[in-house]
Formats: structure tokens, sequence, C-alpha cells
């Protein structure tokens, strides 16, 4: 799978896509397919205050619960009410099924997370290909 | 993310495999550690598999399982019946040529060693099918709590490959590929006949997931296994068939009620705790177990198995706290799960009698907030009656 370019990767395998002081995040594709079916996603409320490299919310599948990290410092400005009745929407389509949006509070945090290139490569050696 | 879920195979030594391992990894199936077997848990969705989807295969068509992993254990003898009678609680004595029954196996505190479907094969020969992650300790009990009837017991684990074929659809897809009539085969009775070429195989239809079906015993090399395997998937084609994983046999039981061994049942819970009663004949003058319920059926009971829906947002699982209106801890969750086919997220509970009541509000503690659930009647699921 090609990651698109148009944002950054963590190796928790959430996704950040920034537009100025502001970010979208998600999971990855990757994520959704290591799950399996996603039955409940929890994220935190408009307000909240998120920090780089914490938990901020989970993703359940039918088995396992799973922590969400936080891939930059920030607020949540908005959060996708879909996912509370159609959390399915995250495995068909991980990159396009945000969960929040949020200000950033230091931009340059995203600064090191993986480009989509060093990602794919970061994904084919956790699944040994 | 980080997850937490059965720990990830990979890890060398002592993993047990089955006949179909191969083939289970060559479909892409997910694996897991089960009890010390290498077990698919779910198959790739795209070949159309995924928890959801088989355990909607299985409730609406047919689904196919490697369960390989159980044990068997062959009762045979002039004192094969009085040698089950004294360590299983149900009554044997009442099983037909060709009958099966589910039953437990106890400790003298009246507590499980194992639950056991036990299968009457002969005039004086028994089949015990168990638990995969008891399977040595099972073959153990019954051997040193038989020797004194003239019995031989025997360990026929590893020589079996077993396959379920469950679902609505089974006896169909089972009926493509053997001689026999297979509707003249009734709920929990057993047939052998010749499948797939092969002569005198069992089949019982037996299974683990609130539906109708078969389980199957075949020789556990991995060419037959896998030749059998292939063939059930190829003739359940038509049906809709697809392989079947350990995630969505854990969903399936779980919506029909049927317990898990270190869950609902274990060495330290009762038969009357487990509501298991209808397969205790206390009327069986003796066997072991029987003393020590009678004096806790006369103590009564403190607490007792329920089945709750989660009312608020929030899946229980397994070891999640159970609490009362005031968040007082009364119990635990022994299995919790998003059920599938009643999209719901139920669970099953030890809670204390008083709170047994259907339709009492309790809350189960996840993640720290206590989540607001029911106590609801069980089985959650009941398959529907087939007509004509």
């Amino acid at each position: 799978m090609a990651y698109p370019t148009d944002r950054k990767y963590t190796k928790e395998h959430e996704w950040i896509q920034v537009n100025g002081s502001s970010a979208t995040v998600g999971i990855t594709d990757y994520a959704q397919q290591s799950l399996g079916d996603i039955v409940f996603v929890e994220v935190p409320k408009v307000g909240a205050e998120l920090t780089a490299g914490k938990t901020f919310g989970t993703v359940e599948s039918v088995k396992a619960v799973s922590d969400l990290f936080a891939p930059a410092s920030g607020t949540v400005t908005e959060v996708n009410a879909e996912l509370a009745t159609s959390p399915e929407k995250v495995n068909k389509d991980a990159h396009g099924s945000w969960m929040l949006k949020m200000t950033l509070k230091n931009p340059a945090d995203v600064d090191g997370l993986l480009s989509a290139s060093d990602y794919e490569k970061f994904v084919a050696e956790e699944s040994g290909h | 993310m980080s997850s937490v879920e059965a720990t990830p195979t990979g890890i060398p030594t002592k993993i047990r495999k089955t006949a179909l391992n191969a083939v289970h990894r060559q479909m892409g199936a997910k694996m897991v550690d089960f009890n010390g077997w290498d077990m698919p848990v779910e198959y790739p969705a795209a070949i159309g598999c995924g928890i959801i989807n088989e355990h909607m295969a299985v409730r609406t068509g047919v689904g196919v399982f490697d369960v390989s992993h159980m044990g068997d254990i062959r009762l045979a003898g002039p004192q094969a019946l009085a040698a089950v009678q004294h360590i299983s609680m149900n009554d044997a004595s009442r099983l037909a040529i060709g009958q099966a029954q589910y039953s437990a196996l106890l400790y003298p505190q009246g507590t499980f060693v194992d639950d056991v479907i036990v299968h009457r094969l002969g005039e004086e020969e028994y089949l015990l099918v168990i638990n995969a992650g008891t399977r040595e300790k099972d073959f153990g009990w019954v051997r040193d709590n038989t020797r004194q009837f003239d019995c031989a017991v025997e360990n026929l684990s590893d020589d079996f490959t077993q396959i379920a074929i469950q679902g609505p659809k089974g006896v169909d897809v089972l009926q493509k590929l053997t001689d026999g009539d297979l509707s003249a085969v009734k709920f929990y009775w057993v047939t052998r006949g010749k499948l797939c070429g092969l002569n005198n195989i069992l089949m019982g239809r037996t299974g683990y997931t609130a539906e109708d079906g078969f389980e199957i015993y075949i020789p556990s090399d991995e060419a037959t296994s896998a030749t059998i395997w292939n063939e059930i998937l190829a003739a359940g084609k038509e049906f809709g068939a697809v392989p079947c994983g350990l995630g969505a046999r854990n969903t399936l039981r779980l919506e029909g009620k049927l317990p898990l061994y270190g869950h609902e049942i274990s060495d330290t819970i009762n038969v009357w705790e487990a509501g298991l009663d209808r397969f205790c004949k206390m009327e069986k003058p003796e066997f072991v177990g029987r003393e020590a319920l009678e004096k806790a059926k006369a103590a009564g009971l403190t607490r007792t198995l329920v089945g709750l829906e989660m009312t608020e947002r929030g899946i229980a699982r397994d070891g999640f706290k159970v609490l009362d209106g005031s968040g007082r801890e009364i119990g635990y969750v022994t299995s919790g799960s998003p059920a599938p086919f009643l999209k719901k997220n139920i669970a099953l509970a030890y809670v204390p009698v008083e709170f047994g009541v259907v339709g009492t509000a309790v809350k189960v503690e996840v993640r720290g907030q206590g989540v607001g659930a029911v106590v609801v009647p069980t089985p959650f699921y009941k398959r529907p009656k087939k007509t004509a």
C-alpha cells in the first residue's frame, strides 16, 4: 500500500494531516487491518487537551481494545460524530475517516514524525515482510 | 495504538499446532496463541472473512472451523458406563448408542474439572470430547478416577483432526460429501459414514455455536486434513461457506450462553452458580462432586451467572468489574464482547443472587468509568426452529 504523502505518521499507527496551525487525526490502513472489524471508537470531547505521545482515546475491535496516542499536543476542536454510530467506516477507508480535528500547540511536534515512505518501511518491518 | 489481546505467535517452542496450521497460514489467517495452540482467530477480509462476517455466515449459512485442538478421551470395556457415571455429572445411562449429551467432570468440591460432550459410540464405548487447554489435566483426571472400573481409558486427542461445520446450511454441505442420510441424524446424535472417500468417519450433530451443524473426526495427518478441509469449503461455496476462527467461535458461543472453561466455569465455581443444573443428575446415587453439591444446594447460592446487555456506550470485557447503582463492586464479567448478530454489547457475569433478577440495572467498570448495563434473560440468542 502506498500511504498518502499529504500527512505524517506515528509508530503507533496514527496519521496527522496538518493545515497551518490545525490538524486532522486518524488511524492508518495498517492499523485497521491489524485490528479487524472496528466496533467502537472513543475520542475526547471538544475542548480536551492532548499531549503528544500520550493516550487520548481507544479504538476497539471485536476482540481487542487499543489505545490511541496523540501525534501532537493541542486542543480538540471537532470530533467525527459518524464514528460513534458507524465505526466500521474506519475499516472501509482508514485514511478518509478522520477521528478528530485539533489546533496544534507546537506545529514543530509534527516534524519528527514519519513520512509516508518511512512509515511504509516501518510497517514492512513490523509485519515481517 | 497499543494492543491488549492474546499474545502474538512467533514465540519459539512449546506452541502446539493442529494438522491444518499451514492451511490457515496459507489462507492468511491472523494467528493467536490459544492455551498453547497456534490457532486462527480470524481470516482475511479479502476472502470475505473477519470476525463479523464469519459470525454472520454461521448464523445465516455455514462456517467451517478447525477445532482439532480439542481433546478426545475414549472409555471402553465392560464397566465403561459405570466409569463415565462416576466422573460425569449427567446421566450417561440415558444414552442410546449414537447419542451424545453435554456434561461436566467435577472435583469433589462440586467445582469444574472441565465441561465435556459425552458420546456413546458403542455397547461399551464412550467418547469424551474436552477442551483444548485441559487435555492433559482431563486425561489424568479421568484415568486416575476410573482405575477401579474394568474399562480402558485412551487419549485419542492427537489421532483426530476435528472440523466443525456450523450453521443452518451445515447439514446440506456435509450431505454433499457423505453417503448416509444426515437428515436422519437428530441434534446431539452421531453417525458413522463414508466421507470424501474415507470410510467409517465419525460425524456428530454437535457444536459450540448455538446453531445446527456437525463436527467430524478425520485422520490427523496433514495431507488428509487439508484435502477434506478444502473439499468442505468447496462444497460449501454455494451456501456462502467461509473458514471461521476462534474470534467468531467465541462471539457465537457467547450469544448462545455456552460456557467457556476458565470463564463461566472453573475449579472455583460450582454447578449451581454456573446455572448448569439441568445437566447435573442428582438422582444418580453417586458421582464425584455429588456430596459437595448437595451441601451447597442446602446452604443456598451466594452468587449466580447472569446475562448483561450494555445500556450505555461501552463494551464490557472479560474481567471487568460489575458495580451496583452506587458504584460499589458486586461482581465481575466472565466473558464480554460485541455480539455481531444481535448488534448489542453483551456479557456474562457473576453477581450476588439478589442482583440476578432480569431487569436489574447495574454498571460495568470500563476504563475507570461505570457504564450502564441491565440483567437480561439468557441465552441472548436462540436459533429459530426449523419449519418442515
